[in-house]
């Protein structure tokens, strides 16, 4: 393992220091917890809205903690979901009396840990909601499993009812406005190589020097097959064709895209993915608004890259384009 | 004496730690392979804790030192296990309530109610390949029989973790890997084993009427 750190088990606790040495304007690490909150939370009259869950995924979710977005984020341990005290104190900083909307990805834990972090909070009589982001169509959607996964999508939800709590929307409206994105956004990754946790110093899966693994999700879980290292224009068809099979996105729709990098992705290679990306899509008949190429949600060291789409009406293109300030989502 | 002390409980739970220190590596490596690989790191820790604040307080009644042994899991377990061990514990603190001593009647109230909230919080069933596939057969058991039975009850609890090595699971995130998960124990499962079984053990050892 060749990693820039110090002792493997305090990486999440220096991150967080690290980030308010940085941005101490805009973050505040709350008291003797993982929080990041903006320094002016809560935001009076105005919704909570809180996010987190296992570190690892960088800028995901602190990155996204500012005006436009997130009030706070909770960073568990790399790839673990915080614990419900964890989040509980996301919850009571984010909470100025308006309520707090809880936005989690569908994971086992992380439902779970969010959902007694919102039983606890009601008890001290904060008023909490979640919506959970299942935007992978890698992963088999039933209601006898657990689900799609939540990937990069997530930040489009972030984004969108960001923006509608920054308008004085209250708890029900933004939720209303996260669960439209919700519904509208797919996503599917690929991935080139493992990723290292740093307290485990090995790589978490074997991946050969000509394979690639899609559908792989953003802990590095299985996706959906294992082939030979394809180019980038096949990599994109093969992405594309499997988010618009959802049938969500149908010819005429107006889309947002994110091409997501893992960690290890140079910029470049995103932007010729995005090239057959663009192509695709408007072959399809689907007319692209805005286009976001960069890393949102990552998987630490992975090579790799996520698609997603997100199928906007005029509500979705006002919120996503309203003013958002964070240091992983500027508009 | 009849019934657990509050002296059982933590011996209980001193048992259960010294069971998943000695295995932490073994868990860890059931869910490296059908899981995200830190159930034995996860529980090690937790469970250390929980022995650490057990030891160093004193307990008015059985309902108060349930209710730590359970909030300490939920703070440092983290992962599925701290809120499913958290939650489950947490129900039996709650059946305790006014309750001065366990007798086992009320042992078994605490269990069940346990496994209610297992079930409602991972909203899993029986055959998923969770920790509910321990958990339910050992209340069966419990209630069908008259009194405590320590041989018979590990009995239980050690075919019950058995036999989710062939099951496909449903839930938590050895869902993923579909029929690929079958052939491997539920790391939860064998978990909830050491904590049944040393539950069982501590009744044998220090001569529990139960």
């Amino acid at each position: 393992m060749k990693k820039i750190v110090n002792d493997p088990n305090e990486v999440v606790q220096e991150m967080i220091l690290g980030m308010v040495a940085a941005h101490g304007d805009r973050l505040k690490q709350v008291p003797d917890s993982t929080v990041l909150a903006r320094v002016q939370s809560p935001v009076k009259g105005k919704v909570g809205l809180v996010s987190g869950g296992g570190s690892g995924h960088e800028p995901s979710h602190a990155g996204y903690v500012g005006k436009g977005m997130l009030d706070a984020a909770v960073c568990g341990s790399v790839f673990t979901s915080p614990t419900p005290d964890q989040v509980l104190e996301g919850i009571k900083a984010a909470d100025s009396g308006s309520g707090v909307l809880l936005i989690i990805k569908n994971y086992t834990g992380d439902v779970m840990n969010f959902e007694m972090a919102a039983e606890l909070a009601e008890i001290e009589g904060v008023t909490v909601d979640k919506v959970v982001v299942n935007d992978d169509v890698a992963v088999e959607d039933s209601t006898f499993t657990t689900g799609r996964r939540g990937i990069a999508g997530t930040v489009f939800v972030h984004k969108i009812a960001g923006a509608k709590a920054e308008s004085g929307a209250s708890l029900s409206e933004v939720k209303a406005a996260a669960e439209k994105a919700i519904s509208n956004v797919r996503s599917m990754g690929m991935a080139l190589t493992s990723c290292t946790i740093p307290a485990a110093g090995k790589p978490g899966f074997e991946i050969g020097e000509n394979e690639m693994e899609v559908g792989m999700g953003i802990h590095g879980e299985p996706g959906i097959a294992r082939t030979e290292i394809q180019s980038a224009d096949e990599i994109a068809s093969v992405l594309v064709e499997k988010i618009l099979d959802d049938g969500v996105h149908t010819s005429g729709d107006e889309v947002a895209v994110m091409i997501n990098g893992l960690g290890s992705t140079p910029l470049m290679e995103l932007y010729i993915l995005n090239l057959k990306v663009n192509g695709l899509l408007k072959e399809k008949g689907l007319s692209i608004y805005k286009t976001f190429v960069g890393e949102y949600m990552t998987a630490i060291d992975m090579a790799g890259c996520s698609v997603s789409v997100l199928k906007l009406d005029e509500e979705l293109k006002e919120l996503l384009d309203s003013p958002s300030d964070t240091l992983g989502f500027r508009i | 004496m009849m019934g657990l002390t509050n002296e059982h409980l933590a011996k209980w739970l001193e048992k259960t730690n010294a069971k998943i220190q000695e295995n932490k590596t073994f868990l860890t490596n059931l869910d490296q392979a059908i899981g995200d690989g830190d159930h034995g790191i996860n529980m090690s820790r937790g469970f250390d804790e929980a022995v650490k604040k057990i030891s160093s307080t004193e307990y008015k009644t059985s309902s108060d030192l349930l209710k730590d042994w359970a909030m300490t899991l939920l703070s440092k377990v983290g992962g599925a296990s701290g809120p499913l061990y958290g939650t489950a514990l947490l129900k039996f603190s709650m059946s305790m309530k006014d309750k001065e001593e366990v007798d086992y009647s009320s042992l078994t109230a605490g269990i069940e109610e346990g496994l209610n909230g297992l079930i409602q919080r991972g909203q899993a069933q029986e055959g998923h390949k969770t920790m509910v596939d321990v958990w339910s057969p050992v209340v069966t058991f419990l209630k069908e029989q008259p009194a405590f039975n320590p041989e018979g009850f590990k009995e239980i609890a050690k075919e019950a973790m058995e036999k989710t090595k062939d099951m496909k699971a449903i839930k938590g995130r050895a869902a993923y890997l579909k029929e690929r998960s079958i052939g491997h124990l539920d790391p939860g499962s064998v978990s909830s084993y050491y904590l049944f079984s040393s539950l069982a053990e501590v009744i044998e050892e220090e001569g529990v009427g139960l």
